[in-house]
């Protein structure tokens, strides 16, 4: 018989499909989200704790009373939260790893890559959930917004470009983990003196001087500054620059790295 | 030319993982509508094979062509004809299993009517409508395995691989598995499984090919196979295990072979088809009591080890495509 096919070609339809799949894939683990509601818990009550805990704990011994302090903190625990949610996307990565469920997919006629896009996009919507709650209970715990709505934009825009590119090193971290438990572990402590060792909950005065200038490059100071910029004014360009810059090289670093851990682990058998 | 009879043609197949040679030169063809049975050991290489089938893996040397299709070069199309169920390709357990079946469905291109459709379907089908609603987590072993199944066959696949469909499956579950194999065959089906149960590959399998250290020692149909081996023996029960002695030795006066020992069973060679009425008429001169008298063809499980020189369950390496390299 001859083979009257054509030579093989992106059966999969192509841009288009796979953009489908990607958002199919999305779908599924949100769907997740209905049948666990402690995950969703886990990225909507704990930022909220944090923020209240923080707020009237702290507020007062650190920015002489609550509603000053809320105008410093808020923006803050945005940035923390979302440094956290990326571990869901080492986390989901991993758990599908190990459970078989990335052979299932990779066994499909879909895009290659729609499996881990599906994840990342995910994850994404989750970061948005979590933005938009802090800004709720935020405003209704009486954060006055210093700029405009589009100062507000900006600031979910520009935390949710930082989130993309930190989703790369906890896709690394989810590929080359044991188990999603090991991914958690990993994820949190790696992230807690990041997110910790910022000015996020603290002005950086009061530190000590070598502390300081740690405190000036992570990331997430720049970010956290960027976001006070655009929600309660004050400079913006800088640090909204720096997180940019910083965006681009940890995805520059860790998009191929991932990509290249996850084949290598595929083709271990 | 490719022959349309051939629905998997595996040529001087080689994969290795680091220093493990997980395949080394496996050869084997499937008919168009049959079960091939690929049987073998832990560490066989009977999953390797499977994943580089499904495109999952590539080989390192050797072609493989599924459907009429390069599982390398067009893989993509590969992927369009097949279906997998393994112990390793699964289901997402946070999910229910008709969320599963629409997932899977919908990424095949589906509309949502359809996918829904078919997910129903599948769900009658697999006896699972009880469960739809259910996360698979909580489904039983049996209820998994049907789910993972159904998820297979969601694009309605010319070809189907099963690994290990039925391991770590209470017998009521395989049976009922088994059932629905033989459905999917009837209809028309080709199916490529790997199993460690020579009894499963005796009751599904048109052709069973053995695989050891990645090698295929043997290859034919089940009975081919057991002829392989030789000659039927005779089988007694015993009532009363003190008596073992005096049967053997009267085995052995009849039969002119020492038997072979089992617990309160004995047989021996039976190459005579007079053997069983001088065994019968002596028993009946001595007046020992036997359960049972009966002539059994070898089991799959004496092919086995006559080939290899072990038995299937001894070799406790990891499976081929799970060493890691």
């Amino acid at each position: 018989m001859v083979d009257m096919s054509p030579a093989d070609g992106p059966a999969d339809g192509g841009l288009l499909a796979g953009l489908r799949q990607t958002g199919t894939l999305a779908w599924r683990t949100l769907l997740q989200i209905r049948h666990n509601p402690w995950e969703l818990g886990d990225f909507s009550i704990q930022p909220v704790l944090f923020l209240l805990l923080f707020l009237f704990v702290f507020g007062g011994a650190i920015a002489g009373s609550t509603a000053d302090y809320l105008q410093f903190i808020l923006p803050g625990v945005i940035v923390m939260n979302m440094v956290f949610v990326t571990v869901y996307v080492g986390h989901g990565l991993n758990t599908d790893l190990t459970k078989g469920m990335f052979d299932r997919l990779r066994a499909l006629p879909i895009a290659r890559w729609a499996p881990l896009a599906g994840r990342i996009v995910a994850d994404l919507v989750k970061q948005a959930w979590s933005i938009i709650l802090l800004l709720g209970v935020g405003f209704l715990l009486g954060f006055r917004l210093g700029t405009s709505p589009l100062g507000l934009l900006g600031m979910a825009l520009l935390v949710l470009t930082v989130a993309l590119a930190m989703s790369w090193i906890m896709v690394l971290v989810g590929v080359l983990a044991r188990d999603p438990e090991h991914v958690q572990l990993f994820g949190f402590t790696a992230l807690f003196p990041v997110t910790f060792v910022s000015n996020v909950f603290v002005p950086v005065e009061t530190m000590p001087g070598w502390l300081q200038v740690v405190v000036a490059v992570n990331p997430v100071s720049q970010l956290a500054d960027a976001a006070r910029g655009l929600l309660v004014g004050g400079p913006v360009l800088g640090p909204a620059l720096w997180s940019l810059a910083w965006a681009l090289g940890i995805t520059a670093v860790f998009a191929p790295l991932s990509v290249r851990a996850l084949n290598r682990r595929l083709a271990r058998g | 030319m490719r022959r349309m009879s051939e629905a998997i043609h595996v040529e001087e197949l080689h994969r290795s993982f680091g220093a493990t040679r997980a395949l080394a030169g496996v050869d084997l063809s499937v008919r168009r509508g049959s079960v091939l049975g690929l049987l073998g050991p832990n560490g066989a290489g009977k999953t390797t094979m499977v994943r580089i089938l499904a495109t999952l893996l590539r080989p390192d040397a050797g072609r493989a062509v599924v459907g009429g299709h390069d599982v390398v070069s067009q893989a993509q199309r590969v992927r369009q004809l097949v279906g997998l169920t393994g112990q390793y390709a699964s289901v997402d357990e946070k999910l229910t299993g008709r969320e599963n079946l629409v997932l899977i469905a919908r990424l095949l291109g589906q509309s949502r009517a359809a996918a829904r459709a078919r997910a129903d379907e599948l769900l009658r089908e697999f006896e699972l409508e009880h469960a739809a609603a259910r996360a698979a987590k909580h489904y039983s072993g049996g209820m998994r395995r049907r789910l993972d199944l159904a998820a297979s066959l969601v694009g309605r696949p010319e070809i189907l691989f099963l690994d290990e469909p039925t391991t770590g499956l209470d017998p009521r579950a395989r049976l009922s598995l088994w059932q629905l194999v033989r459905r999917l065959v009837a209809a028309g089906t080709t199916v490529l499984l790997t199993t460690q149960y020579l009894e499963e590959a005796d009751a599904l399998a048109d052709e069973i090919v053995m695989l050891d250290h990645g090698r295929v020692i043997a290859a034919g149909t089940a009975d081919q196979l057991k002829a392989r081996v030789g000659a039927r023996s005779l089988v007694l029960s015993l009532t009363d295990e003190s008596q073992l002695p005096a049967v053997a030795a009267l085995l052995e006066a009849a039969g002119g072979q020492p038997p072979q020992v089992n617990g309160r069973q004995i047989s021996v060679p039976a190459c005579d088809a007079g053997l069983l009425r001088a065994v019968v008429r002596r028993l009946d001169e001595s007046g020992l009591k036997v359960d049972e008298i009966a002539l059994r063809s070898p089991s799959l499980d004496d092919v086995f080890l006559a080939l290899t020189g072990h038995a299937t369950g001894e070799d406790g390496g990891e499976d081929g495509g799970y060493v890691p390299g």
